[in-house]
């Protein structure tokens, strides 16, 4: 063998197919388009995979995300809003905001585009078996929450968990993400919906009104070494959320966020996303507040 | 590991044997500074350089790079689907790299290849590099490199080690791929270990000791990530900044990047480039909302990112090298040795001036 040759047989294990290469997105198709709010700024896409083998290589957990490839335009982080007991596709809530998510909302059904992922850890789901569960979430980061509640419903996972409360805001009725979903929990007595809105004029809602830290604090069990909750909102609603898990005795270990920011890789290389040493992409989205307070929290 | 003596009448032949196999590349005088360049046959690298403006990183990096090229053409099958682009990784070899700046490629691997994930680009690339370093007999005067986990003779991450020893390079092969370089370009002058290492030793020794400025790295890890990042020094620090990057660009350890769709008619190429902490746009949500919106965010996120979280993230030394580009090139005179003894520093009862 040549040097050469030497050389080249170092290089080819790059340049075989069983190296994945993390930047490429598997090929989807749009399967359905939703509005879901009354400003038509958010609408949820479902997705298939063009290739079937790649839903299996998507497999993901509910908390982590994906990056939503539009060819042409870009790449945007996305939670994952579709849980892993659904089968068949996969489902995001997109806000319309910049570049990417503007042309992504006046795409139809059928178009190609690509996803990326799953990236990001999860939700502790492991650590929270047996466990009470609070979700917080306001607007419209619902996304991951929805997730999060197909998993606990399922009937192969209800039984992991104990109580399931939900406290879920939004600035009106028509801003609310899953209306259909929210009516249909709210009639089931495995699951304690507190749903609310900031304010309405609408004289038959027959949910709460109030910013999301108040109805937290009226309608959230007080803290025991059984429950966590899971926040997830803008970021003045984190804000005052947290005296308020505070107040009720959460400890900061048992307090789970999960985080935005800029990204592009996904898969901490890009260097954007990091809050202290850790990348939101990669080592989050979802932290501990007893983790966070030990970061510089530029998020 | 052998010693080889080449003759320097024998490098120019040489370096045209190479240029059969490799990709060569060196340090080549453009205008008033050098920089790395393709070497043609027949043409040689300008050894004389000190060091070169921009970091030979782009070699292994380049500063665009295309990642995917897709259709939007909806005639085609393949519309909208990305497809991976074919690279030249032929065998390519960087001749008079300073070991500083092949240090960088070590630290800079430290984010490319990681457990759970790897950049095929950055990899393919770095493996089909072989990385022939000159000694450094004459460090400039803002080189720090020896309190920065490196040094003028540094063997980590070369695969040949060259001196300059008047009428001949007395070469020091590190790596099995460094003795394939040598051999392929026919130097098999071989001579005594001994007296070879002892003879580099001691110009190891003399460039060494040309080295002044130090800076001190011994505080970092146990100082509190959140203390440090409240440091009042900070405002200090940025208020001159202008926030135009050229450190980010020279430095050879800086890896961040963006990725972009580039569009022309119905096709198109899904691009990586050099991105930079100093802008604002790196961080910019789609909201509006910006975690480092202004100039003192982003400057502490550079020296607290080299300096602290890459310490901490992979239990290591500091991500810098000690080249001294930053320190030459900054507009505004900002220097990473003062910046890293205030952080070093801080808490520990001695105040250091920012200006």
């Amino acid at each position: 063998m040549t040097f050469y040759e030497t050389v080249n047989v170092e290089y080819s294990i790059f340049k075989g197919a069983s190296v994945q290469n993390p930047y490429l997105p598997y090929p989807v198709r749009i399967d359905g388009i939703v509005v879901e709010s009354e400003d038509k700024n958010l609408k949820t896409f479902k997705f298939v995979f063009l290739n079937p083998e790649d839903e299996a290589k998507f497999a993901y957990k509910s908390g982590q995300f994906a990056e939503l490839s539009v060819t042409g335009k870009g790449e945007i982080p996305i939670g994952i809003a579709s849980s892993p007991t659904e089968k068949g596709f996969v489902m995001f809530t997109v806000n319309k905001v910049g570049l990417v998510s503007s042309y992504l909302h006046a795409m139809k059904v059928g178009d190609i585009m690509g996803i990326r992922g799953p990236f990001g850890n999860w939700f502790p789901w492991e650590q929270m078996e047996g466990k009470n569960i609070v979700i917080i979430g306001g607007g419209f980061a619902f996304t991951t929450l929805r997730s999060s509640i197909i998993y606990m419903l399922d009937p192969a996972n209800r039984s992991k968990f104990k109580d399931i409360n939900v406290i879920y805001g939004a600035r009106a009725p028509g801003m609310l993400l899953y209306r259909d979903e929210l009516v249909k929990w709210e009639k089931r007595d495995d699951i304690n919906m507190h749903i609310t809105v900031d304010g309405t004029d609408d004289p038959n809602w027959k949910y709460n009104t109030g910013f999301v830290p108040t109805i937290t604090e009226q309608k959230a069990p007080v803290a025991d070494d059984n429950t966590y909750a899971i926040v997830c909102g803008p970021p003045i609603m984190i804000k005052f959320t947290q005296p308020v898990l505070d107040k009720l005795g959460y400890s900061h270990d048992k307090i789970i966020m999960s985080l935005e920011n800029r990204m592009k890789c996904g898969i901490g290389m890009c260097g954007r996303c990091n809050i202290g040493k850790e990348f939101v992409c990669k080592d989050g989205p979802v932290f501990t507040l007893e983790q966070l307070n030990k970061t510089p929290r530029e998020y | 590991m052998k010693f080889i003596k080449i003759e320097k009448e024998k490098w120019a032949v040489g370096l045209e044997k190479l240029s059969d196999a490799y990709r060569l590349f060196g340090p080549v005088k453009e205008s008033d500074f050098h920089n790395f360049k393709r070497i043609e046959k027949g043409e040689l690298p300008d050894l004389i350089c000190l060091n070169t403006r921009l970091s030979p990183k782009t070699l292994v990096y380049p500063q665009a790079e295309a990642m995917f090229e897709y259709s939007l053409d909806e005639s085609r099958e393949d519309h909208h689907i990305m497809k991976e682009i074919e690279k030249d990784i032929t065998p390519q070899a960087v001749i008079g790299i300073r070991p500083c700046d092949a240090k960088a490629f070590i630290l800079v691997r430290k984010n490319f290849d990681t457990p759970e994930y790897q950049d095929p680009y950055w990899l393919r690339a770095y493996e089909s590099t072989t990385f022939v370093g000159l000694a450094c007999h004459f460090p400039c005067t803002s080189c720090f490199c020896t309190t920065a986990g490196c040094g003028p003779f540094h063997e980590e991450g070369l695969d040949v080690l060259l001196v300059d020893a008047e009428d001949h390079y007395l070469a020091k092969a590190l790596t099995d791929k460094g003795e394939g370089f040598l051999s392929a370009a026919g130097w098999d002058a071989e001579v005594k270990k001994d007296r070879a290492a002892k003879q580099i030793e001691a110009e190891k020794q003399k460039a060494e000791d040309k080295i002044t400025t130090l800076i001190n790295t011994d505080r970092l890890k146990q100082i509190d990530t959140v203390d440090l990042y409240k440091a009042p020094f900070w405002e200090d620090v940025a208020f001159s900044c202008i926030n135009c990057g050229t450190c980010t660009y020279v430095c050879p350890t800086c890896w961040c990047f963006d990725i972009q769709d580039e569009n022309r008619g119905a096709s198109g190429m899904r691009i990586r480039i050099w991105d930079s902490c100093m802008f604002p746009l790196f961080t910019l949500h789609g909201s509006g909302h910006n975690p480092r919106n202004t100039k003192v965010h982003r400057v502490r996120q550079r020296f607290m990112h080299k300096l602290k979280y890459y310490v901490d993230k992979y239990d290591s030394g500091i991500q810098c090298v000690g080249c001294g580009r930053c320190v030459r090139l900054c507009p505004v005179n900002i220097d990473i040795r003062r910046v890293c003894d205030m952080m070093n520093n801080y808490g520990a009862g001695q105040d250091t001036c920012a200006a």
